[in-house]
């Protein structure tokens, strides 16, 4: 074998020892790019979702310092001001359902973009950034109440760690928008320069994540008393 | 955004004589596409994961000196009792603006500069899996450390120490903007750190030549990879830190305020579970770097590949699980105390695994000790020595009594410098050749280790006798009143280590005049030649300096230390090896150049990374000085992202100068 390679480092020398065949792997839906030139993906996943997992590994340990912080100090309240007061867990709960149900929303667009049905597939993204506004839109109002009731940002170490958890959960489903009205845009205009069904699991397996921490958060912070 | 985007025909498709005139094309976003292949253009847009790499490295190597001055800086005020040389005040800027550049802004970029340049070559990769997020990360990395540098001159430098505990760094107890400067500058070089991490782990996941798996990846690739893993996971605790102390300073919220109820471990702990892995981050990458050099130079395999693997990622994961151990002194409860005791005496186990694994490899091989060489053996024995000083801070009750005191600056500058440091250096000397196509000299460079190991034990090492007199760190002055006499003066021994601290700086000197005699124009040091020290890794199979599509063609890979097993055959019968050398270097590169691939493509440069870099310093120096700014800053974010987006990965052929009218090339897109 190793004969063989120094006199003749050739492709056909090193069939055998090729682990992963230059195709390309089957989940890339057409992605044909890569298809020439002995270009592959060792893994057969491709790059971009291969990049989108890592971040959200990684988004998983700035939640996770962002829930302990709340927890730490979710008693740190004063006696008039504290979730026992403030919470309207049936509200939340709706607004809860409404952002979960995005979800469901969310899968039926990647189906849809996997069947090359792009009409749907805008329209279903559409509905997921309707819902996602629509979870915002409950947040700021949850928000506002809670100041009108006297809850600011500095009033307690409980109210700074609570606004700062569900605020950056705010601001990640606020991008998540962005990330579905950009990717309708976008659909529209044809400016996907890849694979368009990829580009929609992307944005889906973002928005996904971004609602089971909201399934943690609705948990820890708001079912499990204090 | 993967290297090669287009059909192979497009090229083949453009009938020879009739190429356009170069029209830099038109309809991407706002901005035309950058097209320069000569000066600053070149560099500025670029997304050549070998050009991104030295610019990491000569920016690194900048903040290194200035940490360097700093450093001189501290160790005139204490070389005697009651120093006068800087105030207080400005004594714990120093020390702290000192500790975050050697980190944040020389080793962890100087490593990021390796791993840039090395790990595509390595696993023979054209470029990494995203070239514009790779620039994004150098230009991020660069706004950042330039950011947290213009706090000099906007009324100080941070002053609570590299960890910042709270609530010391609350605004009553540092008032000036330094420390809001180093929370919002870490905050953008974590960006960076992040965004680089992310690129590289699918890169070498993704993007392996055919053949190579896993267990063939060369081992710099290894360790660089676990590194990449570190940063993935302990960016954002530093990131949640760093935005609460930013809510803290300048919000009004009280994360850290005692007197509001708040817990100053908190801070401690989020520091510590990123600032443990973040030592390994420091480190590793030097491990990897030397466990290339001590087998090339002991011409003889790494003694235990696999050990020397699976140690690296083994210090990955209980890396996670010692971080207390930097709270020893915080009173965290015997429990604690105990089991953080025995994780950090239990992480020493894979790193004695690789040194002895390095020992091995050399033992019986056929030394030869180049300046590169120097450098690795002198890592296996500083490091060894900073190892062992660790080990007695994993005895709490030790701990308790060296806590703070000049033993522990002794220990970690012999991990750090005795560790990163010097393996980095000998990666400069190892690698030189081939980033740059000339050998350094090796009269200078020898003169630039004996003088960088001397200085470095004469600084460091008087500081474990002053430190277990207790002579606190960070102390701006010692008075001869309480010194101690004989042998253990403190004096004499400060102004030892302050002499040290200049013969040290002469050395890191003497490595950049070996550059300047090197590359000044005139300089008669000839071309390297290929394969200057019969090595063995898979960057080695093509020119020096690379060409900018990196491999003529594809490398196939069947064997760890690819290079190596293509110019020797092994001629040993059963279990016993004899090599016989069949082919050079250079035959084996002009193999592959004969074997070329005939169509390569390659990612076309961008504005976009720079300008999308360039917001965030503007956004930072909104939350110290006007909200406007912010808004200013988010403006040209979202342009830039949308810039970005618009822009196709790949250039028009129209964007280059056409190749087959007898002109210029422009770039070597096609038809190489």
């Amino acid at each position: 074998m190793s004969d063989s390679v120094i006199t003749e480092p050739a492709p056909d020398a090193v069939d055998v020892v090729e682990d992963h065949p230059a195709e390309h792997a089957g989940d890339d839906h057409g992605h044909d790019d890569h298809a020439h030139g002995g270009h592959h993906s060792s893994l057969g996943l491709s790059n971009n979702k291969l990049a989108m997992w890592l971040f959200l590994g990684s988004e998983c340990l700035l939640f996770g310092g962002l829930i302990s912080t709340y927890m730490l100090y979710r008693n740190r309240h004063s006696a008039e001001l504290g979730p026992d007061q403030l919470w309207d867990i049936p509200f939340t709960s709706a607004s809860s359902f409404v952002l979960l149900t995005s979800s469901l929303t969310m899968v039926l667009a990647v189906s849809a973009a996997n069947r090359k049905d792009l009409r749907n597939t805008k329209i279903f993204l559409g509905v997921t950034a309707l819902l996602g506004g629509l979870f915002v839109a409950g947040q700021i109002y949850e928000f506002t109440t809670f100041y009108r009731e006297g809850l600011g940002f500095t009033t307690s170490l409980f109210s700074s760690s609570f606004f700062t958890l569900t605020g950056f959960h705010g601001v990640h489903v606020s991008i998540g928008i962005i990330m579905l009205v950009a990717t309708i845009g976008m659909i529209q205009k044809d400016k996907i320069s890849g694979d368009k069904a990829e580009a929609v699991e992307m944005v889906g397996l973002y928005w996904h994540f971004v609602d089971i921490v909201w399934i943690i958060i609705f948990t820890l912070v708001y079912l499990i008393p204090a | 955004m993967a290297i090669i985007e287009r059909p192979a025909e497009t090229p083949d498709a453009r009938p020879a004589g009739t190429a356009q005139a170069p029209t830099a094309a038109t309809n991407y976003g706002y901005l035309r596409r950058p097209v320069e292949t000569t000066g600053w253009r070149s560099w500025a847009f670029t997304v050549d994961h070998k050009k991104i790499g030295i610019m990491y490295g000569a920016v690194a190597m900048f903040f290194f000196i200035i940490g360097g001055l700093e450093a001189g800086l501290i160790r005139l005020q204490l070389a005697g009792p009651d120093g006068t040389i800087l105030s207080a005040d400005k004594y714990n800027q120093m020390f702290t603006m000192h500790a975050t550049t050697m980190v944040f802004l020389f080793v962890m970029p100087m490593a990021a500069a390796f791993a840039n340049y090395f790990i595509p070559l390595q696993i023979g990769a054209r470029d990494v899996a995203f070239p514009r997020l790779n620039a994004l990360s150098l230009w991020v990395f660069v706004f950042g450390g330039v950011f947290l540098n213009t706090s000099w001159f906007l009324g100080g430098g941070a002053d609570g120490g590299w960890f910042m505990y709270a609530p010391n760094s609350s605004v009553p107890f540092s008032p000036t903007n330094g420390v809001d400067f180093w929370a919002l500058g870490l905050q953008i070089t974590g960006i960076a750190s992040l965004v680089g991490a992310i690129n590289l782990i699918v890169t070498v996941l993704n993007m392996r030549a055919p053949g190579m798996s896993m267990m063939k990846m060369p081992i710099f690739t290894w360790m660089a990879f676990v590194v990449q893993m570190l940063l993935l996971f302990a960016i954002p605790v530093i990131t949640v830190a760093l935005f609460l102390l930013m809510f803290q300073r300048s919000f009004g919220a009280t994360f850290f305020s005692v007197e509001a109820g708040a817990d100053p471990l908190l801070w401690q702990h989020l520091f510590w579970i990123f600032g443990h892995p973040e030592v390994y981050i420091l480190v590793l990458p030097s491990f990897g770097i030397i466990s290339e050099v001590l087998p090339v130079f002991s011409k003889k395999p790494l003694f235990g590949y696999p050990f020397v693997v699976f140690s690296g990622a083994a210090i990955g994961f209980v890396g996670w699980g010692v971080w207390a151990h930097h709270m020893f002194a915080s009173g965290l409860g015997p429990v604690s105390v105990a089991v953080f005791s025995v994780a950090t005496m239990a992480i020493a186990v894979p790193t004695g695994v690789k040194i002895i694994n390095w020992t091995l490899t050399m033992w019986g091989g056929k030394l030869k000790f180049t300046t590169a060489m120097l450098f690795a053996v002198g890592l296996i024995v500083q490091f060894t020595i900073g190892g062992l000083s660790g080990v007695t801070h994993a005895v709490a009750p030790s701990d308790t009594q060296q806590t703070d005191t000049y033993y522990i600056v002794a220990h970690f500058h012999y991990v750090i410098f005795g560790g990163a440091v010097l393996g980095l250096f000998s990666g400069f000397y190892y690698w030189w050749p081939k980033i740059f196509g000339k050998l350094l000299s090796e009269g200078w460079g020898k003169w630039n280790f004996w003088l960088m190991i001397a200085g470095m034990n004469l600084t460091f090492g008087p500081m474990h006798i002053i430190g277990l007199q207790g002579q606190p760190r960070r102390m701006y002055v010692w008075t001869e009143f309480r010194a101690g006499e004989g042998f253990f003066n403190l004096g004499f021994w400060n102004l030892v280590a302050t002499i040290g601290t200049f013969i040290l700086a002469v050395g890191v000197l003497l490595f950049l005049v070996n550059i300047w005699i090197t590359h000044r124009p005139g300089s008669k040091t000839p071309p390297a030649p290929a394969d200057p020290w019969d090595a063995r890794s898979l960057e080695w199979i093509t020119s020096s300096p690379p060409k900018e599509y990196n491999f003529a063609r594809t490398p196939q890979v069947s064997e760890l230390d690819e290079f190596f097993h293509r110019k020797y055959e092994d001629v040993g019968e059963g279990d016993s090896h004899e090599y016989v050398q069949r082919m050079t270097g250079e035959e084996v590169i002009q193999h592959e150049e004969d074997n070329a691939d005939p169509n390569i493509h390659l990612p076309a440069p961008s504005y976009w990374p720079m300008v999308l870099a360039f917001s965030l310093p503007i956004m930072a120096y909104g939350v110290i000085y006007n909200t406007l700014l912010i808004v200013a800053g988010g403006a040209i974010a979202v342009m830039a992202m949308f810039g970005w987006a618009l822009e196709p990965a790949d250039a028009e052929q129209s964007d280059y100068d056409p190749t087959d009218d007898g002109g210029e090339t422009s770039k070597e897109l096609a038809n190489v």
